[in-house]
This record gives C-alpha cells, structure tokens and sequence, in this order.
C-alpha cells in the first residue's frame, strides 16, 4: 500500500509540521502513546517473566517443601551450592560439558573454517543445511536418537567391533566414567554446526588482501590463521561461544532423557538439579538457589566471553 | 593460489562433516521405516518403506492428538507473540518516551535468562491459579518469554527501517497505529517471517515447560509424549523412530524452506547493542 492512500487532509499535514519541533516523536501522535503500545506486551512478559524470576529469588531464601509453610533459610541454599557434593558436582559437571557444548565446536569450527576459507566451496548451500540441521532438531528427538546410538548393542558398539576394537565397547551412557563424555559428544554433535557456519559467513567478510599480502609475506596456512583468520573472526567467536555457553548450561532435555543424571549422580548438572529438586523430592527453596546460581554462572560468563574476546571497545 | 590437495582435503572434511550430520538422523529414518520385529536397537538397513510404524505411533501412541496439542499451543504462542512484538517493538524503535532505555532492558534481559531460572515458581502459580494441566500452562510462559526475542528482534528492524518513510507518512497526516500497519509492518515482511518461524520452532520442541505443567494425558504436546512413550516402552526403537520423525518433520521442512532465516535468526541470540 502506497502513502498516498493514506488518511488526513490539509489539518492533519499542519498538525504534523506543528509536531515536527519535537522531534523523534511517534508519527503523529503526543509521545505517551509509546507506553500504549508496548503495554500488552509488557503485561504479559512481567506476569509470567519478571515476576516469576522475583519469585524465584524470594524461594531461594526458603526452605519450602512445597505444601507447608515456608520457613526463613537465609543463606542455606547458597552455602550448599558449595557444600553439597551432589550440587558442587553438578556445577562442575556444566563446566565440563561446555568443554564439549562451547570449547570443542569452536575449535573445530575454526579449523574448518580455515581451511575452506583458502578456496570457494560449491554446494555450499547444501553443507551449511545439513551442518545445521542439528540445530533445529528437538533436543527430544536428538536425545531419542543418540540414546540407540550409544546403546550397549548401538551404531558405536558395532563401528568398535567391526573395527576390531571389541575391548572399548561398553554401554556408554551407564557407564560411571564415560557417561558424561558420551552425553558431551552429543553437545559437539549439536553445536559444531553452529559454529562452522559462523565462521564461513565471517571469513567471507575478511578481506582478500590480507590473505594475499599475508602471502606476500610468505606466511604459511598455520601464519596465516594467526594472523588474518582468527583476528577477523573475533565477534563470531564471541557469538559462537556465547550461543554454545547457554546451550551448554541450559541443558535439561537431553539429560532428563538419555541419563536421568546418573548413573548415580555422574551426568546430574543445574539444569536438572532444579527439576529434580523442585518437583521430584519436593526441596523447591534448594532448586530455586540452583535456578539462580545457574542464571549468575550464565551471565558471568557472557560478559567474560563478551570482554575477553571482543576487548573492551565495544559497549 | 590453493593447491589441487587443498581443495580435495577441504571437500574430504567437509563430507566427513556432514555425515556425522546426517548420521543419526539417517538412523531414525531407517528404524521409522524398518520393522517392528527387528529386536536390534541398533540401526539396520528397513526391508523396504515400512509406514505401519507411523500409524501405530499415531493411534497406539496417541501421537496423533499429541499433534493437535502441539499445533494448538504452538498456533497460539507464535501469534500472540508476533502481535505483541510488534507493537512494543515499534514503540522501542521508533518513539522516544521516558523509560524506554530502561524497559528495553528488560525485555533483553529474558534473552539469556535460562528457563531454569522461571520455571519452579511458575509451577506454583499456574497451579494457584487453576491452570496447570490446560493449554493456558503452556500458552503464557512461552509467550512471555518468546516476546524478549521478539521485541529484540523486530526493534532491530523497526530501528534500521527509513526514517524518511515514516516522516513522510506522518506529513500525510497518518496516525502512528496506520503507519505501522499500512507501512511499516508490509516492509518488515521478511524481518517478521523471521521471528514466526524461530518461535514456531522454539515453541514446537519445548519440553521443559510442558513436562513441569501438564500431567494428564489429554494436554500433552509431541516431546513431552515421546519422552512418556521412551520411558515406557523403550525396547520398542521402530515407533519411538516413527514418532520422533513426527516431531522432527514439521521443523524440518520449514527449515528447508527458509534455511537463512531460520540461521540468520538463531545466529542473532547473542545481545549486542
């Protein structure tokens, strides 16, 4: 639809050359009318957002088994972030998955990069689909499928047997060593694509010249990276990792459904920590202190990544 | 410039790549389509295109009304969402009120927030309120927290949208309600398409929420039921194959379709001002 079909005559052109002055107005209306439209959109956010996330900060600070009358905790939630082997274990397993959720897909996102950056890939559309096709994948369904993988009798066994490695078989999601290394894989599975397709929209963005004046200089493929790739590659790295960190740490799907958090308490992280806490044994102050010690851990570290790898220029 | 054995390395590990890709997603398809009898939970080629599996997920698993859930909550959530994103977003981009810097704020802030951090109190409180196990348990919360995307998103595009378009609509003496309607909102089609499908496809696979709020049978959406449907009958690969495939679909196909938007959308997650 054109402007020119639009309503108001001479009255209405005046009003607008009137309300010019103010400048940065909304089109044609007194500034309030901001407030109008954003408030449904507020309403619904700060009844089932922001208010929750208040509720769950005042939780933290109880002791509620959910039915009875919440008792004062002060700090005992917190303090037994720490002092609980079974929750301390649990942050530190998070930690180590972003090895295999964040750490690993871009390591490998970089190398990859690199190396299709130094010529033009045809079919490119067809890889950037299939490399992020995990992605848009229910992590349902993703847990669903790599729980047969890694099933004692799965695809990986019966690779290791056909390969005469009979000896490394093992049933690796009960396994109390291997399990969390077989649920990080799946996190590398889901998240390299990710990065791969990051890094090949931005190595297009570098420019030529500097591949060809690093040449020039007689700079070989591993110069090269250091010193054109992966300086040109900053801000995707700081996307990269801080898309791969919140997955990482928001990870309940796929735990709840290829380990439950074991065997014993192996595969257990935050995420599943406040649903087993809060609706399983009925301890919701302990899984509302979970849920926020979660929250402060995701933030810290998407400033870190933000500051570290993007320097400090950038507000 | 690069080398013969660049090129054939780099397509080597390109297609290497893409099969890990592709691999467990090829082992879904060819149980979905196998046989029910095979008792090997591993991944065996299907004596041909086997679509008993489907039906049974669908009457047995009851994946069929577990769709119409899904559709039901998703349908809702995308809409509801896109409006009302719409409509703040416009005011964040484009007027100037006081407070706006602050409430922009926090709208963004439900972007990284984990769902982790709502999640228990919402419990008790749809549950307060009367309304866990309806559709509105799974409605409200993925709205309000789909809209800090929403709002984000559309801002951007309402921020980058010409000024002079809107200066010379308001000389014409449009409202600003006929402005973003008539002008602003045809114009941001693609920005829009955008959020539909990155919320549609959030909403779709969302598990967490449903798991905590629904507890009959008669409410639940298709992850929630193939997660009940693992726990029960986890032996049975063929028909958790089929129903994962039903969840799957859907997705996939709109991600064919609109591969850059879905990429381009997911790629935006991270806040950068």
């Amino acid at each position: 639809m054109s402007a020119g079909h639009l309503p108001g005559g001479p009255a209405g052109r005046l009003r607008a050359l009137v309300g010019r002055h103010y400048g940065g107005r909304a089109p044609g209306e007194p500034r309030a009318v901001g407030y109008l439209y954003l408030l449904p959109a507020f309403i619904l956010y700060a009844v089932f957002l922001l208010f929750p996330l208040c509720q769950t900060i005042w939780l933290s600070f109880v002791h509620w088994d959910g039915l009875t009358v919440a008792t004062e905790a002060g700090l005992d939630n917190y303090r037994d972030l720490f002092r609980d082997p079974v929750l301390r274990d649990s942050f530190l397993h998070a930690l180590a998955l972003l090895v295999f959720y964040a750490a690993l897909p871009v390591a490998i996102g970089l190398l990859l990069a690199s190396v299709l950056s130094r010529f033009r890939v045809r079919g490119m559309t067809f890889f950037r689909t299939v490399l992020f096709l995990p992605q848009v994948l229910a992590m349902v369904v993703v847990a669903v499928a790599w729980r047969s993988i890694l099933a004692p009798d799965g695809l990986l066994n019966d690779l290791l047997r056909t390969v005469g490695l009979e000896g490394l078989t093992r049933s690796w999601l009960g396994d109390y060593t291997w399990a969390l290394p077989a649920v990080g894989a799946v996190g590398t599975w889901v998240e390299t694509g990710l990065c791969l397709v990051l890094f090949l929209a931005g190595t297009q963005r570098i420019p030529r010249e500097l591949y060809e004046a690093a040449r020039m200089d007689g700079a070989g493929a591993v110069r090269e990276f250091f010193a054109v790739t992966l300086p040109g590659l900053r801000a995707e790295i700081a996307v990269a990792l801080t898309l791969t960190m919140i997955a990482g740490l928001r990870n309940f799907d796929l735990i709840y459904i290829t380990t439950g958090g074991g065997p014993g308490t192996s595969t257990s992280v935050p995420a599943y920590q406040v649903y087993h806490r809060a609706f399983e044994i009925n301890e919701v102050g302990s899984a509302a202190a979970v849920g926020v010690g979660l929250t402060v851990l995701i933030f810290v570290l998407t400033v870190a990544v933000t500051r570290l790898v993007e320097g400090r220029n950038t507000t | 410039m690069t080398s013969r054995f660049e090129r054939v390395a780099g397509y080597g590990v390109l297609i290497l790549f893409a099969i890990i890709s592709l691999t467990p997603v090829v082992g879904i398809l060819s149980s979905a389509f196998g046989s029910q009898s095979s008792l090997d939970t591993g991944f065996s080629l299907p004596d041909g295109l086997n679509w008993g599996n489907f039906a049974d997920a669908w009457t047995r698993g009851h994946f069929g009304s577990y769709l119409a859930n899904s559709v039901l909550v998703t349908v809702v959530v995308v809409a509801v969402t896109s409006l009302l994103a719409v409509l703040a977003a416009y005011a964040f981009g484009v007027m100037r009120f006081p407070g706006s810097t602050l409430l922009f704020y926090l709208f963004v802030l439900g972007l990284t927030l984990p769902q982790e951090a709502l999640v228990v109190p919402l419990y008790f409180d749809l549950r307060h309120w009367g309304l866990t196990d309806t559709y509105w348990a799974l409605i409200l919360p993925q709205t309000a927290q789909s809209l800090a995307f929403g709002v984000f998103w559309m801002r951007t595009y309402f921020r980058g949208s010409p000024r002079a378009v809107i200066d010379a609509a308001r000389i014409d003496g449009a409202s600003s309600w006929a402005t973003l309607w008539r002008i602003l909102v045809p114009m941001g089609r693609p920005a829009i398409s955008t959020m539909v499908v990155i919320v549609f496809m959030w909403t779709w696979n969302e598990f967490l929420l449903a798991l905590v709020m629904v507890s009959d049978e008669a409410h639940r959406t298709v992850p929630l039921g193939l997660a009940f449907f693992q726990g029960q009958h986890s032996s049975d690969t063929a028909l958790l194959a089929a129903a994962s495939v039903l969840i799957a679909l859907p997705v996939v196909i709109v991600y064919v379709l609109l591969q850059r938007r879905f990429i381009e959308g997911m790629l935006s997650g991270s806040v950068k001002e």
